[in-house]
């Protein structure tokens, strides 16, 4: 793109206005950004001020402090999408694998495609279904394991009567991440060294022994911040959680009763339309726990995968 | 490799290997046994019947294969069979998702529901107009903010950042990308209401905070574009003394077009379905609002939550308007995507791929 015989001392090239505008222009967008997610940030900040120098006691619910408001908030934010991420990232690897490797050739688009429209059906509609369909699809099954399994704290009796438990909002959320998970993994799997894959194929490996001696660990590091992504969204999802979830404001770990401990987002999402005054600040102040932790969570998946791009140019 | 198995089967080239047929016996064979089961049980269940069949399958398989062809092929096997279902299992819930939405949804989707709002409407009766009408004026807003944005931004990437601006500017669109869409809803919010007072509800709110959502999305999509077209192209145009932004204008942007328009689609496709934000910053009401400054909007995924989550007498012609409402939002999401996708195959130029 740049041209070194252009940029000669002597005979100064030309600047245009059209040039300097348009260049501008496309600078001020990009810097637009920077600043959009810096106020994102600090209009945040500003907002929540009030929820940490309050009396605690005019929150709602009068907790003792902030933090004891946020915190079962926060076990639950991070137990939900654990939940949903136990599920969906080997579900994800065999989905990408299947279609990677697995599938006839001419299918493999097509059956990708597939896979994409879990991610095109907003997360209201699965907030319906999950209430409508999983939910009382899966209440026998929860009450199959609270009558066989009671002993584990996970499934801890009395069991929910309407399946609109944690462990149903997990499955919801791991069937939201799947699609972004194994199309990341899918993209990994297929830059693995076609070399590496027929050489151990030539040596006598047989399918599943080509795919873990060459495939897998070559995309390790993708499937890890693959599945970081996933976790980023899971942890912010909103509406399926705000609709399936029974909510109460206490952590447990039990997977099968009908109080669970709610999330940050669904929170948000059922309390802010009522709230005003101080709970508006407290909501808005668990919003920016919940940006500081997806922020986290990303910028840890991108360091890793950024940190691979510069790996793999090397070869 | 023929040794391996240790067995004395006569030395032919398929000794040591199950025929080809085997697997499906099996399959049918076990399907056959569990059924049998599920009946003398008393409890015949379709799911409950697919699941452990699939596993005594699995089980089965395994073992026969263990004993003729050895342990290597059997877990060859096993792991085919696992990665199989996976890619089934993920298939159910879009099934259902489809099947159930189609279903329940057909019951209002009907002229009344296009044609009229919620106002003074109890019971059954009603549509979505409204909501159909602010949906469309938020994501026409948002697109007008993000396309341009994110357009130019690309631009800045692709063809003039160097160094360290350029690297930051691509982490935090990165990063953008995973801001959860409610805070991105509590950034519109406290925007507003810092400046208009507190509690303020506005179109336009639920337009920024999905712009948030979108640009990120928007600059991802069209630098990959850009990225595609040949430098030999950019080259050529400034070898004959074209200016360089001429050059991107005339040149690197038409051969990019169609995909940045499919990409542009595709993140309208992403946002028009977002609920949380719009429930925070738009608000909901029953009426018509066609101005997006003032007063609350409704929109589709607002009112598909809010006809589910506040029912009054005759809840059945509540939920029946939240399935229709879901399945509207659905068909545009996928006329979307699909249109989308034409636009990509017919207009893309050949060099593109």
């Amino acid at each position: 793109m740049t041209t070194p015989t252009l940029d000669r001392k002597k005979d100064a090239p030309v600047v245009r206005t059209g040039d300097r505008l348009f260049r501008g222009s496309t600078l001020t967008a990009g810097i637009l950004i920077l600043v959009t997610l810096a106020a994102v940030a600090i209009f945040l900040v500003a907002e929540s001020i009030p929820a940490f120098t309050e009396d605690p006691a005019k929150i709602k619910g009068s907790p003792s402090s902030f933090w004891a408001y946020v915190g079962p908030l926060v076990f639950g934010t991070i137990w939900v999408a654990f939940i949903a991420l136990l599920i969906a990232v080997p579900l994800s690897i065999g989905v990408a694998l299947f279609i990677t490797h697995y599938a006839p050739r001419r299918l493999a688009q097509t059956l990708g495609y597939v896979v994409d429209l879990l991610a095109a059906v907003p997360s209201v509609v699965y907030g319906l279904w999950g209430i409508s369909v999983l939910a009382p699809a899966v209440q026998p099954i929860y009450s199959w394991l609270t009558d066989n399994f009671g002993w584990l704290p996970f499934f801890a009796a009395p069991v929910s009567g309407t399946g609109r438990t944690v462990l149903t909002v997990g499955i919801v959320l791991a069937v939201m991440v799947l699609p972004i998970i194994t199309a990341l993994s899918r993209e990994i799997f297929l830059q693995t060294p076609k070399l590496h894959e027929e050489a151990a194929l030539a040596l006598g490996a047989t399918r599943w022994e080509m795919i873990r001696i060459a495939v897998l660990p070559f995309g390790r590091p993708g499937i890890v911040s693959a599945s970081m992504l996933g976790l980023g969204r899971a942890l912010g999802e909103t509406m399926a959680v705000a609709m399936i979830l029974s909510p109460g404001a206490f952590i447990t770990w039990a997977l099968t009763q009908s109080q669970n401990t709610n999330t940050i987002a669904a929170n948000i999402a059922l309390n802010f339309p009522e709230s005003h005054g101080l709970d508006v600040s407290v909501l808005i102040a668990t919003g920016l726990i919940l940006f500081v932790i997806t922020f986290g969570v990303n910028f840890i998946a991108r360091a890793i995968v950024d940190r691979r791009k510069a790996f793999s140019g090397a070869n | 490799m023929v040794a391996t198995t240790g067995t004395s089967l006569p030395s032919t080239l398929t000794a040591g290997k199950l025929p080809k047929m085997v697997p499906l016996y099996v399959l049918l064979g076990a399907l056959a046994v569990v059924t049998l089961v599920f009946v003398l049980m008393g409890a015949p269940n379709v799911a409950g019947i697919l699941v452990v069949g699939v596993i005594v399958y699995g089980v089965a398989l395994y073992v026969l294969s263990l004993a003729i062809e050895g342990s290597r092929k059997a877990k060859d096997r096993l792991v085919t069979i696992l990665v199989v279902s996976a890619f089934l299992l993920a298939l159910i819930p879009l099934i259902s998702v489809a099947v159930t939405t189609a279903i329940n949804g057909a019951a209002r989707f009907d002229v009344p529901f296009f044609t009229e709002s919620m106002r003074n409407v109890v019971g059954a009766g009603g549509g979505a107009l409204h909501a159909i009408t602010g949906t469309l004026l938020i994501t026409l807003a948002t697109a007008i903010i993000s396309i341009p944005i994110g357009i130019l931004t690309a631009i800045y990437l692709v063809e003039y950042g160097r160094g360290a601006l350029a690297r930051g500017i691509t982490f935090l669109v990165d990063v953008m990308t995973g801001i959860p869409s409610i805070v991105a809803g509590l950034f519109a919010y406290a925007l507003l209401s810092l400046f208009l007072g507190p509690g303020i509800r506005l179109g336009i709110g639920g337009a920024i905070a999905l712009s948030v959502l979108m640009i990120p999305v928007v600059v991802r999509s069209t630098e990959e574009m850009l990225k595609l077209v040949p430098n030999e192209l950019r080259e050529a145009s400034l070898a004959l003394g074209v200016p360089k932004y001429l050059t991107i204008i005339k040149v690197v942007l038409p051969t990019s077009m169609a995909g940045i328009i499919t990409g542009s689609m595709i993140a309208v496709a992403r946002v028009i379905g977002e609920t949380a934000p719009l429930l925070l910053i738009a608000g909901y009401t029953q009426s018509m609002n066609y101005d997006l400054f003032s007063g609350r909007m409704m929109t589709l995924p607002v009112f598909v939550y809010n006809q589910y989550a506040i029912q009054g007498v005759d809840s059945q012609a509540y939920t029946d308007r939240a399935w229709t409402g879901a399945l509207a939002l659905i068909l545009i999401v996928m006329a979307l995507n699909l249109i989308a996708r034409l636009v990509a195959k017919i207009f893309s130029p050949k060099i593109a791929r």
